[in-house]
C-alpha cells in the first residue's frame, strides 16, 4: 500500500466527511490540557497537541463497562451476555499510544480471548499522529522505543507544512481513503518525511542511562533494594499512575442493581494494584500491604513482568504516571538509581 | 464514508455465567456451610480436583470457591464456603432448590494422573480441607491407582472440624491412615492437641516415593512444608494450593497476581520447587 498526500485543506474535507457519517474520537482541548473526546466538528480537533490526560484505551477497556446484565425479581434469575461494541475513529493518536494499544491487543486477544475488550478494538480505526517533538520533560519513549511507529496503525499522519503525509497500515485505512483527496507521494515527499524523522530522531533524547533490554535484570538484582522502601515512604497510594496508564489492564468487577432490586449489571472498572486492598484475600491476609511492595509490583509488572509474558516492555514511556504523581516519584529517576553506576 | 459494521456474530462475554441448582445445603459448623450443586444443563462439571469456580449471586457479586468434590462424583459437584465476605453471607442464607451462576472450573488443579502409583499424604489445616477433600476423594474412589494414603488434619478446635462424617469414615476405613488434632481442645475433646505438624511423628513417610498435598491457612505453609523436606519429600513432590483472591478467573485481573504468576491460571496449585522461587508467595 503505497503512501499518499493530502493538502491541508483537503484533509479538513476528509475529517468531515468522516464526521458526517461515524462517531469521531479526537484530542481536545481541556482545563488547559488536551483530552481524547467524541467530537462533532473539525475546528474542535487539537492534534497539535502535547499529550492527553488518558490515552485511548479508555475506548476500547473503558473505565466502566457492562458484561452481564441480569433480572432477578420473581423466579430463576436470568443473565445475559452484554458485549458493547460501536464503530469509531480514533484521530490523533502518538505512536507511544499505538505501542500501548498493540500490548492490550495482545494481552486480550489469548487464551481466553475477550470480546468485550476484541469487540470494541475491532470496529475502532486508528489513525496516527507522527509527533515531531517530545511531549514535555516527562516523556522517556525513545528510551521504550515507542516514540515511532511502523505498524499498528490504520493510517499515519506527518504533518509536512503545507500537507499530510499518509502511512497506510492497514486494508481498513485503505478503505477510508475514498473520504477524502489523497494523492500519491512522490520522491520529494518522501524525502520530505525522511527529513521530518531525522529531525525528529535529534529532537528526541534517551534519559535511562542504559539500553531498557537491560531493564528486566536491573529489576531482578533490585528485588531486596531500599530504594522501594525510600520512594514507598513517598507515594501515597492513589492509583492515579495506574489510571493514567495506557497499559494497565487490571480490573475489579462489581455489581449495580437498580432501586426497585429487580434487574441490575455486572460491571468491569478499573482498578489499581496500588491500593491497599488490591491483594487482599478473603482469609483476611494482605499478601502486598506495604506502599513499597504494592510499588514495586508496578515497576516489575511494567518493565519485566509483561515482558517475560508478551514479550514487550509493559511500559511506553508516555510519561503519564509521572506527570500525574502527587507525589512526583518519577520513573526515569527510579530505573536511574536502581541501576547505580551501570552505564551501557 | 462510512465504517463498516461487522457481520460476524459477536462472541457472548467470556464472564457470563451459566446456572446451577442447589440440591443440597447444610451447616457443617458455625461458620462453614456446604452445598452441593447441579448445573443447569445436567452435565459433570468437568473438573480436576484443586480447581475453583467463580460463584455468582446476581445483584451481589462473585467470589473465587473451590470445589471440594472429587470429579469422580458425576451428577454434581460440592462446596463449603465460609461466611466473610458479601457473596459467602448471601450464599449462606441459600438452601437446596436456589439457583446460583457459575463460571469456571478455572485453575491447574492437581494433576492426577501424574501421583498414579505414589504414596500420599494429605496435611490440612482448617479451611484448606475443602479443597483438599476433593483431592483425597478422588484417592479412595481410585484406590488402586494409589499407594499408602494418609490424611493429617488440624483445626482450631472440636467444633470447627469440617466433613465429621467423612472423617470418621477415613478414621474406619483400613486402607488409608487419618489423624486428626485440634489448637485448642475442649472438654469432650480426647485426641491429639496441638497445631497439625505435631502429627507428623505419628506417621511413616517414604519419601521416596510420596506426593504431600498441603493446603491450609497462609502461617500454616512454611511449618508443614519444612516437616515434609525433613522427611526427605522432594521440593517438586510437595504441593501446595494458595489462596488468593480470583476475581476474573482467566489470569487477567491482576488480583490473585505474584510475581508474574497468575495464581487462578498456572495456580492454585504449586509445588515447592515453584514457590520457593515465587516471593510472596507463602
Amino acid at each position: 500500500m503505497l503512501p499518499k498526500i493530502i493538502s491541508k485543506k483537503n484533509f479538513k474535507g476528509f475529517v468531515e466527511a468522516l464526521l458526517a457519517e461515524n462517531n469521531v474520537v479526537a484530542p481536545v482541548k481541556k482545563d488547559g490540557k488536551y483530552a481524547f473526546s467524541e467530537v462533532e466538528s473539525f475546528d474542535e480537533i487539537a492534534l497539535t497537541y502535547d499529550t492527553t490526560i488518558l490515552s485511548p484505551r479508555k475506548y476500547f477497556f473503558p473505565q466502566e463497562e457492562t458484561l452481564v446484565k441480569f433480572k432477578m425479581g420473581e423466579g430463576e434469575p436470568k443473565a445475559e451476555s452484554v458485549v458493547e461494541a460501536k464503530p469509531r475513529v480514533i484521530l490523533g493518536i502518538h505512536p507511544c499510544d499505538i505501542a500501548a494499544t498493540w500490548l492490550l491487543d495482545v494481552v486480550f486477544s489469548q487464551n481466553p480471548a475477550d470480546p468485550n475488550y476484541l469487540e470494541k478494538r475491532k470496529r475502532a480505526i486508528l489513525i496516527g499522529y507522527n509527533c515531531g517533538q517530545p511531549c514535555d520533560q516527562y516523556a522517556f519513549c525513545k528510551d521504550m522505543g515507542t516514540h515511532k511507529a511502523e505498524s499498528g496503525f490504520d493510517l499515519m499522519l506527518t504533518d509536512l507544512g503545507d500537507r499530510y503525509f499518509v502511512e497506510i497500515g492497514s486494508p481498513e485505512g485503505e478503505a477510508l481513503l475514498s473520504a477524502g483527496d489523497f494523492e500519491d507521494a512522490d520522491a520529494d515527499d518522501l524525502k520530505a518525511l525522511q527529513k521530518f524523522n531525522d529531525e525528529k530522531e535529534t529532537r528526541f533524547v534517551k534519559r535511562i542511562p542504559y539500553d531498557t533490554k537491560f531493564l528486566p535484570e536491573i529489576l531482578e538484582a533490585s528485588h531486596d533494594s531500599l530504594v522501594w522502601e525510600a520512594i514507598g515512604r513517598k507515594c501515597f497510594s492513589c492509583g492515579a499512575c495506574n489510571l493514567t496508564c495506557p497499559t494497565c489492564y487490571c480490573f475489579n468487577i462489581k455489581d449495580e442493581v437498580t432501586a426497585n432490586l429487580m434487574e441490575g449489571a455486572r460491571k468491569r472498572c478499573w482498578d489499581s494494584c496500588q491500593l491497599k486492598d488490591f491483594a487482599a484475600v478473603a482469609g483476611g491476609e494482605n499478601f502486598r500491604k506495604d506502599r513499597s511492595a504494592r510499588l514495586r509490583h508496578r515497576f516489575f509488572r511494567k518493565g519485566k513482568w509483561i515482558m517475560e509474558r508478551y514479550g514487550k516492555l509493559g511500559c511506553v514511556g508516555c510519561g503519564r504516571c509521572d506527570r500525574s504523581c502527587l507525589a512526583k516519584i518519577n520513573s526515569v529517576e527510579v530505573y536511574t538509581q536502581l541501576a547505580g553506576d551501570r552505564r551501557k | 464514508m462510512t465504517i463498516k459494521e461487522e457481520e460476524s456474530a459477536v462472541a457472548p462475554s467470556i464472564f457470563l455465567p451459566r446456572m446451577g441448582r442447589i440440591v443440597a445445603a447444610k451447616m457443617l459448623t458455625e461458620k462453614e456451610k456446604f452445598f452441593r450443586v447441579v448445573l443447569g444443563d445436567g452435565k459433570p462439571l468437568g473438573h480436576k480436583p484443586g480447581q475453583f469456580v467463580e460463584v455468582s449471586l446476581f445483584g451481589i457479586g462473585e467470589a473465587p470457591i473451590s470445589i471440594c468434590s472429587s470429579p469422580t462424583q458425576v451428577d454434581s459437584f460440592e462446596m463449603c464456603v465460609r461466611a466473610v465476605g458479601s457473596v459467602t453471607n448471601a450464599m449462606h442464607r441459600l438452601e437446596a432448590g436456589a439457583t446460583l451462576g457459575l463460571r469456571g472450573p478455572y485453575g491447574n488443579g492437581f494433576d492426577m494422573d501424574a501421583m498414579k502409583g505414589s504414596d500420599m499424604l494429605f496435611v490440612a489445616g482448617g479451611l484448606g480441607m475443602a479443597p483438599a477433600r476433593g483431592v483425597i476423594k478422588y484417592c479412595l474412589d481410585r484406590r488402586n491407582d494409589f499407594g499408602k494414603v494418609t490424611i493429617l488434619y488440624g483445626a482450631k478446635n472440636p467444633k470447627e472440624l469440617l466433613f465429621t462424617d467423612d472423617l470418621a469414615e477415613w478414621a474406619a476405613r483400613p486402607d488409608c491412615e487419618f489423624h486428626v488434632t485440634v489448637d485448642r481442645p475442649d472438654d469432650t475433646w480426647k485426641g491429639n492437641r496441638g497445631v497439625i505438624t505435631t502429627l507428623f511423628k505419628l506417621v511413616k513417610i517414604n519419601p521416596s516415593n510420596t506426593h504431600t498435598v498441603i493446603i491450609g491457612p497462609p502461617v500454616m505453609y512454611k511449618y508443614a512444608i519444612l516437616e515434609a523436606l525433613s522427611a526427605g519429600v522432594p521440593e517438586n513432590r510437595i504441593l501446595c494450593s494458595l489462596e488468593r483472591r480470583m476475581k476474573c478467573g482467566v489470569g487477567r485481573c491482576g488480583h490473585c497476581q505474584i510475581g508474574n504468576v497468575y495464581v487462578c491460571k498456572e495456580g492454585p496449585v504449586f509445588s515447592y520447587a515453584q514457590i520457593k522461587r515465587l516471593r510472596e508467595g507463602i
